[in-house]
Parts: structure tokens; C-alpha cells; sequence
């Protein structure tokens, strides 16, 4: 039974192994980065533009805002970061109306990289934003007797991230691929329209989940000093 | 029963076992979250952004325990190792 994209191997050799995830991975990569690159590169600042140029303003505010409401204070310093987030999980789910292609976000491997990348961010910015110190004081909140419960949360949910996208991909390609040998002809269709809502609302759901870590580590502080200013 | 017949008995058992609770407690919590924020959304209607975006964030975290269980019910069909190991 095919399990995940890991299994389809294009091209071998010795140890490097070039599997339909790191194909569709940089396929995906290509896409992103060469159409923007196409998009902006004409960018008009009054109020006619190309809707291409529509588009992605309204996806970068719209994220901006979310990010905001989650808690950062300067989202712009975030948005590259969570953007790209959003943005690749996203269209790696758009894509599985295109025939003969497998989500990379259905490998184990995608998902573990993108929850190690938020599990190494979050110090990143913590630090960036409060000082070595007061970032490892953090962990200390509210006693000493924390720090062991503190750090094995932050490692269980950097896990929770990585199983919760991977189980969320392959099971809707694993549910459609049942339902062909059941029942071929409406319902396989249906479910890869549920597939594509569910790969959406994952996408959004892992980069909020990154954007709330994130905004803990970076808010400890202001948290601790806003008694110290009200008298 | 020789050690194939064991294995393969105790993972299809578990396997569909793990399905039925994996189905069963996510989809109670999942109705008593969402039960909350309708009614909360009846009392603040202004709120439905935050409400609706809490609400979402909580059902995938309640959602994710169910994909374990459905994560394990696979690895016990299709990736099993011990199977493989009784099989070889």
C-alpha cells in the first residue's frame, strides 16, 4: 500500500535518493518563487493593477492581520517567516487537483523539517526579543519546578505540529484512494473536495499554531512589566 | 495458533479497536467546543472573528489526537514490522 510520496523514487544513487517529495517539494518551490518573482516584477502603487498584483496584496494584509490578532507586535518582522508557512503548506494542498501529483506534506519528513523549522524559530525570536537571559527566564515561569514540564511541552508540540499536518495530508489521499476500489464513481470526488478543505484550514491551523508559540516566547516579558508601570 | 496467526489476530484487533476510540472521544470533544462557541457566538456576534479563529485552532488540536489513532491503525496494516518480520 502506497503510504506516503517517500516511496516513489525517480532516481538513485548510492546513498541520494531523488523521491516524489523532494521532486514535488522544489516543483512547488519553482512555482511560488518564480510566479511571484513574475508578478512583482511591474508593482503599480495607485489604484490600477494587475490582479495577479491584487491577489497577493490581499493574501500579505490579510495574513498581516492575523498575525496581529494572534499577538505579535510587529508583524511584518513575522510575516516572512509564518508567510511562507502558510503559503507552501497551502498550495501543496491546492495542488492535488493536478493529476499524478502526491503533497509533499504527506511525507513524514516535509512536516518534521517545517515543525523543526518553527521548533528552532521560536528561541530565534524569543531571543531576538528579550535577551538571552530573559528567554531562558521564561522557561523558569511560574517556579523552577517547571523548566523540565516547560521544555518537554515545547518538544511534544513541536511533535503534535509535525504528526498532526502529516496524518491530515495522507489521510485524505490514503481515504480517496480507498474509496476508488469501493465506490469509483461521485464520492472519490467529494472526499478530494473535503481533502482540499481540510488541506486549507491545516495550513492556516499549523502557521496560527506557530505565530501563538512564537508570540509566548516573544510576550513573557511585556507580561512581567506591565504591573511594574500601573500605580 | 503458530506466531503469524497471534501477530496478525493482534493487530487487526488493535487496529480497529484504536479506529473505534480514535473516532469516538475526538467527535465528543469536538461537538461540546463547537456547542460552546455557538452559544457564545449567539451572545457576541461582533466577536465571530476571534470566536470563529479560537474555535478553529482548537478543534485541530483536538482533531490531532485522532489522527494518532489513525496513524497507528495504518502503521498496524500496512507498515507493520513485526508482520514483515514474521513474514520474511
Amino acid at each position: 500500500m502506497h503510504l506516503s510520496a517517500d516511496e516513489l523514487i525517480f532516481w538513485q544513487y548510492g546513498f541520494f535518493k531523488l523521491n516524489a517529495t523532494i521532486v514535488f517539494t522544489w516543483g512547488l518551490m519553482l512555482v511560488l518563487a518564480v510566479g511571484s518573482k513574475l508578478i512583482t516584477r511591474k508593482i503599480s502603487t495607485d489604484m490600477k493593477r494587475s490582479r495577479w498584483q491584487n491577489l497577493l496584496e490581499i493574501i500579505i494584509t490579510g495574513m498581516e492581520k492575523q498575525i496581529e490578532e494572534v499577538g505579535l507586535g510587529q508583524p511584518r518582522k513575522y510575516l516572512p517567516f509564518l508567510g511562507t508557512l502558510f503559503l507552501f503548506v497551502a498550495a501543496s494542498s491546492l495542488c492535488t487537483v493536478i493529476p499524478g501529483y502526491q503533497p509533499p506534506t504527506g511525507s513524514l519528513s516535509t512536516t518534521t523539517a517545517l515543525a523543526l523549522c518553527v521548533f528552532v524559530s521560536v528561541p530565534f525570536f524569543g531571543i531576538g526579543e528579550q535577551g538571552v537571559g530573559n528567554y531562558i527566564k521564561s522557561y523558569m515561569q511560574p517556579t523552577p519546578i517547571m523548566l523540565p514540564f516547560n521544555i518537554l511541552s515545547e518538544l511534544t508540540r513541536t511533535l503534535a505540529l509535525a504528526v498532526r499536518l502529516f496524518g491530515n495530508m495522507m489521510s485524505g489521499a490514503m481515504i480517496v484512494g480507498i474509496l476508488l476500489t469501493l465506490v469509483p464513481f461521485i464520492f472519490p470526488i467529494i472526499m478530494t473536495v473535503l481533502g482540499l478543505l481540510t488541506g486549507m484550514v491545516q495550513a492556516y491551523i499549523f502557521s496560527i499554531l506557530a505565530a501563538v508559540y512564537i508570540a509566548a516566547a516573544t510576550r513573557a516579558r511585556e507580561a512581567s512589566l506591565q504591573p511594574e508601570t500601573k500605580h | 495458533m503458530d506466531n503469524m496467526t497471534i501477530i496478525a489476530v493482534a493487530s487487526i484487533i488493535t487496529a480497529g479497536i484504536t479506529t473505534g476510540f480514535g473516532t469516538m472521544a475526538p467527535a465528543l470533544g469536538e461537538g461540546r467546543a463547537v456547542a460552546t462557541a455557538l452559544s457564545s457566538l449567539a451572545q457576541q456576534p461582533d466577536a465571530s472573528a476571534t470566536i470563529t479563529r479560537t474555535l478553529f485552532v482548537g478543534l485541530a488540536m483536538i482533531e490531532s489526537t485522532a489522527i494518532y489513532c489513525f496513524v497507528v491503525s495504518m502503521i498496524l496494516i500496512f507498515a507493520n514490522p513485526f508482520w514483515s518480520h514474521v513474514i520474511a
